[in-house]
């Protein structure tokens, strides 16, 4: 990275994602020399290249009729994105300033200024909020199936969630586990209907419905939960080796509390069909403003579209 | 491989432990571990700043099982380091370099 003190930057993004990562692309390719702030090196889903990096096969990504792997998905949009001359700081952004322009975004070392500001921050996975639940993160509560599935091998576990990633690491975790239970607080599934069959057709998996987890027990590491029924109410222990949580999302947006407009769920506001947000100049795109669609294209096709908004916004601004 | 970052084994592991006069910094990693590979270069940067104050090794938990087990490593990347071959902190997750720096700043060779 080679920002020196006082360049102006016409286009930073905060976030490299499949939305930071696109908007990257066809920035660059404006030749609005985009410098990414990509984010630091994590265990949870905030982390260079985002969601994806924690995922296996990418199956409905188009253009991969074989599925392709989440993170080398992720760093063929990069690779993409630095041909055409993005530039990257391996970072968290730890300010905005929004105020005046030009912009300041700052990071733990740098501050850079830039005309426009595109922000693709992205989601993160929920945890269940539980004090347990922290004290024995590593000890057997993992936030990435892919990293420590192996760990599981021969032991049972469970999964908590009724979505399409809960369903995808129930299924992943399959390879290790010589049991999962896969604990849903309803009595069906949202998951897309592809992955439910494919769920319910795996004899390692069970299902305990009506059910959430309101303990995670254990003395030195992971030993049982304890599972209530939401319908009578039942309290009861569930031996399990490991624990994987995919309950749901949580925009990145703390960054941005008093500087952007946003939902009561966090969500960033974006106006209309485009990407402005409330603060002229500053745009979003992907799940950091989308609660509804969450898939790795709508957020690329997001982030296209917020380099196309900040590129016209420039040119009549300029 | 990488600069300053060599490899332990459950052969070698106790011996290079003992053996090591500066702190050594154990990652116990994986091949199929994204964030894992992700931390590499940051430590391979950590190992050249703070050479003569921390040594880095890595250990492959898929093939040293042994050792793997006999400290519970039951989520990767774990970051364990050690002192005159005792264990004094355990670092579980991918992190950042600033982040890392802080948590192993105090078991540093001044």
């Amino acid at each position: 990275m080679a920002a020196a003190a006082g360049d102006v930057r016409d286009v930073v993004i905060i976030g490299s994602g499949p939305a930071g990562l696109t908007a990257a692309i066809y920035a660059a390719r404006a030749n609005l020399r985009p410098l990414v702030i990509e984010g630091e090196p994590s265990s949870s889903s905030d982390q260079p290249g985002g969601q994806l990096m924690l995922t296996t096969e990418v199956e409905n990504y188009p253009g991969f009729p074989d599925g392709i792997m989440g993170p080398d998905l992720m760093h063929a949009f990069k690779a993409q994105a630095t041909r055409f001359g993005a530039e990257f700081v391996t970072e968290k952004a730890t300010g905005v300033d929004a105020s005046e322009r030009p912009f300041t975004v700052a990071t733990y070392s740098h501050s850079v200024k830039a005309r426009a500001v595109i922000v693709a921050t992205g989601a993160r996975a929920l945890l269940l909020g539980l004090e347990n639940e922290a004290r024995l993160m590593g000890y057997g509560v993992s936030t990435c199936a892919t990293c420590d599935g192996f760990f599981h091998r021969g032991f049972e576990i469970a999964v908590v969630g009724g979505g399409d990633s809960a369903l995808e690491e129930a299924l992943f975790l399959s390879k290790f586990a010589t049991k999962v239970t896969l604990i849903h607080r309803r009595k069906e599934l949202r998951a897309s209907r592809i992955m439910q069959d494919r769920a319910l057709a795996n004899p390692k998996i069970e299902f305990l419905w009506d059910s959430v987890v309101v303990d995670v027990l254990g003395d030195t590491s992971l030993e049982s939960l304890k599972v209530r029924n939401v319908v009578t109410g039942e309290d009861t222990i569930l031996a399990v080796h490991g624990l994987f949580v995919a309950i749901g999302h949580v925009p990145n947006t703390d960054l941005f509390k008093g500087v952007l407009d946003m939902e009561d769920t966090g969500y960033l506001r974006t106006v209309g069909h485009g990407t402005w947000t409330n603060v002229e100049g500053v745009f979003a795109c992907g799940d950091v403003q989308d609660h509804v669609y969450r898939q790795a294209i709508t957020a690329a096709g997001s982030g296209c579209m917020a380099a196309i908004d900040a590129e016209r916004w420039l040119a009549e601004t300029a | 491989m990488a600069a300053g970052i060599s490899d332990l084994t459950d052969a070698t592991f106790d011996e290079e432990i003992k053996g090591s006069a500066e702190p050594v910094l154990v990652d116990f990693w994986a091949e199929w571990c994204g964030p894992c590979k992700m931390i590499t270069p940051v430590l391979e940067e950590i190992a050249k700043e703070q050479a003569g104050k921390l040594r880095i090794v890595k250990l492959n938990v898929d093939e040293n099982l042994e050792v793997s087990r006999r400290f519970e490593v039951m989520s990767i990347p774990t970051m364990i380091l050690f002192r005159d071959g005792e264990a004094q902190t355990r670092i579980i997750g991918a992190k950042g370099k600033q982040q890392l720096l802080q948590d192993l700043h105090p078991y540093l060779t001044p």
